[in-house]
């Protein structure tokens, strides 16, 4: 042993720890947050590197496979398109969480049956939660690709079926504990959590992605900080505990978003307010108007408020939104960004697609600070968004959705909805907002209508 | 070196404080990038992997270990990787209009 080498290995961690706070902190703003990754590139490059050194490792060429195949998966899953990045995300939560029980596994296979009980106990968490996040996003990812049926499944009695699973994991987690050298009972808190972690999601409709990926995140992150435990390595307890604590926020941002209370994200029962409204057929007169009437509004006004939804990501709307603005920014008009904190498939989907299409971000605003310019909007032009925007989360106290934050679209002096057709959004609700005297719908394809509208602008420039 | 069950305990809790008081001054602007971000942060547990694999003590767990490296390392190239990507895409209105 070279004299000092543990030290050595014990002060890279300790660096690295460093730079992932640092990280976190640069990611606060746009300007610093480049800065924050390669904080924690080098962070992550020095723990590596570190533990590279440990003299216990006696063998480096299946390391150096895993390493070299990691990468090769690692780069094309970091080229994706920037529509594919919530379920990229999702993937990417169940690699993690893969590792973390597979490690969890490992750990048990060496040391049963004498496992002290702590660890005993830490074991058994972080592979419950690895394997259930494991399935879990797989889950989610095959939903957001559209690969499994979107549409949330439930049945009768699914909570406490789910519930019961959880139950009988942690229950034989805890006999674990007591008995480690039952090594047959491992195998329960492995598969019971892995199909946990299946009918977890299957009650999971897209609109709730934003929360569920936002909870997977946090458990990936616990999942890690209990293999620090394992293993005894405080960086990865520090590391794990950041990424639980920032899935954890984010979780809680998205159920306040969606008016959900909190033991409601915590104990997973998502997708349960599926209320089939009885929608009362009576067919209600809309206004509707033509490319040519909506450009001649939109440049005709002074302040514009665009407010895009999952509807503008699937049409793939957000590059012709970019010459929308552009054509109305050199009118002169002031156009903004209203976003919901859970419009889209993930926390922040919005921003990532706008400044994709380059449109500036000080030109994005998030709700509560976009909130009190409506009154003092002439246009707000919706673009494949629905239940975020209906009034009756504010006044209806009959309605699914009554106290769910919106965006006061209907304070504008006009409301324009691009929208394919009356039919309701994904919650099934019937959006009043439609029948206002001042709403103009569009009908069509979000990406052409706007194509249209950007056309007619550029046509009267011309002319 | 020492491994402490209350000190780690002590040092668990600091950690989740930090990173409440971090995330908490992120703007939502950002906060899809935050996630791939923490995503590759999170793939530290590459180090503990790499111990089980490197150790070499009996062949499944090598195995599965291997398997255990290229999970994580797909997360941390591909997580950085991304998230660079994005961030790129950011730019203020002005100057370079």
């Amino acid at each position: 042993m070279i004299p000092g080498q543990e030290t050595l290995i014990e002060i890279a961690y300790l660096c690295a720890t460093a730079l992932f706070i640092l990280s976190l902190k640069w990611m606060s703003s746009p300007a610093t947050a480049r800065r924050g990754v390669r904080a924690g590139e080098l962070g992550m490059l020095l723990a590596i590197v570190g533990t590279l050194i440990h003299q216990e490792i006696v063998d480096y060429r299946w390391i150096a496979t895993g390493l070299v195949l990691g990468s090769m998966i690692g780069v094309p899953l970091g080229l994706v398109q920037m529509t594919a990045v919530p379920q990229r995300t999702a993937l990417s939560h169940a690699f993690g969480a893969l590792c973390v029980t597979l490690v969890g596994a490992g750990e048990y296979y060496l040391q049963a049956p004498a496992v002290p009980r702590f660890t005993m106990a830490v074991l058994s968490l972080e592979v419950i939660l690895g394997a259930l996040t494991f399935t879990g996003s797989l889950m989610a990812a095959g939903k957001l690709q559209e690969i499994l049926p979107q549409r949330p499944i439930t049945y009768k009695g699914q909570n406490f079926v789910n519930l019961s699973l959880l139950a009988v994991a942690l229950c034989v987690a805890a006999y674990l504990v007591v008995h480690p050298e039952q090594t047959a009972l491992f195998w329960v808190i492995l598969i019971v959590p892995l199909v946990f972690g299946v009918l977890m999601i299957v009650p999971i409709g897209g609109a709730d992605m934003p929360t569920v990926i936002s909870l997977l995140n946090s458990y990936a992150g616990l999942s890690a900080a209990a293999m620090g435990f394992v293993i005894g390595s405080k960086l990865l307890i520090i590391a794990g505990a950041l990424d639980g604590a920032s899935g954890f926020i984010l979780s809680v941002n998205m159920s306040k978003a969606m008016n959900r209370s909190f033991s409601n994200v915590l104990f997973g029962a998502f997708g349960q307010e599926q209320a089939a409204v009885a929608s009362t057929q009576e067919t209600r007169a809309v206004r509707s108007a033509i490319p040519e009437e909506a450009a001649a509004i939109l440049a005709a006004a002074n302040r514009v408020i665009i407010v895009p939804g999952y509807g503008m990501a699937v049409a793939q709307a957000q590059h012709k939104v970019r010459e929308l603005f552009d054509g109305l920014t050199k009118r002169g008009v002031d156009v903004r960004f209203g976003i919901h904190p859970v419009a889209g498939r993930m926390p922040g989907h919005m921003n990532v697609l706008l400044a994709e299409a380059d449109i500036p971000y000080d030109k994005l605003f998030d709700m509560d600070e976009i909130n009190g310019e409506f009154p003092q909007t002439d246009v707000a032009l919706i673009i494949g968004a629905n239940d975020v925007t209906n009034p009756a989360a504010r006044n209806d106290t009959t309605s699914p959705i009554y106290g769910m934050p919106i965006l006061d679209v209907d304070k504008a002096r006009t409301v324009m909805v691009i929208k394919r057709s009356m039919s309701p959004g994904f919650a099934g609700i019937d959006n009043p907002l439609y029948y206002l005297d001042k709403t103009l719908m569009l009908f069509g394809d979000a990406k052409a209508f706007v194509g249209d509208i950007v056309r007619e602008l550029s046509g009267n420039t011309r002319g | 070196m020492e491994f402490d069950l209350l000190t780690s305990l002590y040092i668990f809790m600091l950690a989740c404080f930090i990173g409440f008081e971090l995330v908490r001054r992120i703007t939502p602007l950002l906060h899809t990038p935050l996630m791939s971000l923490t995503n590759a942060l999170d793939a530290i547990s590459v180090v503990g992997a790499i111990l089980l694999v490197g150790e070499h003590k009996s062949t499944f767990t090598t195995v599965i270990g291997t398997v255990a490296i290229v999970a994580a390392t797909s997360n941390v190239v591909g997580g950085f990787l991304i998230t660079d990507r994005m961030l790129k895409m950011f730019r203020a209105s002005g100057p370079k209009k």
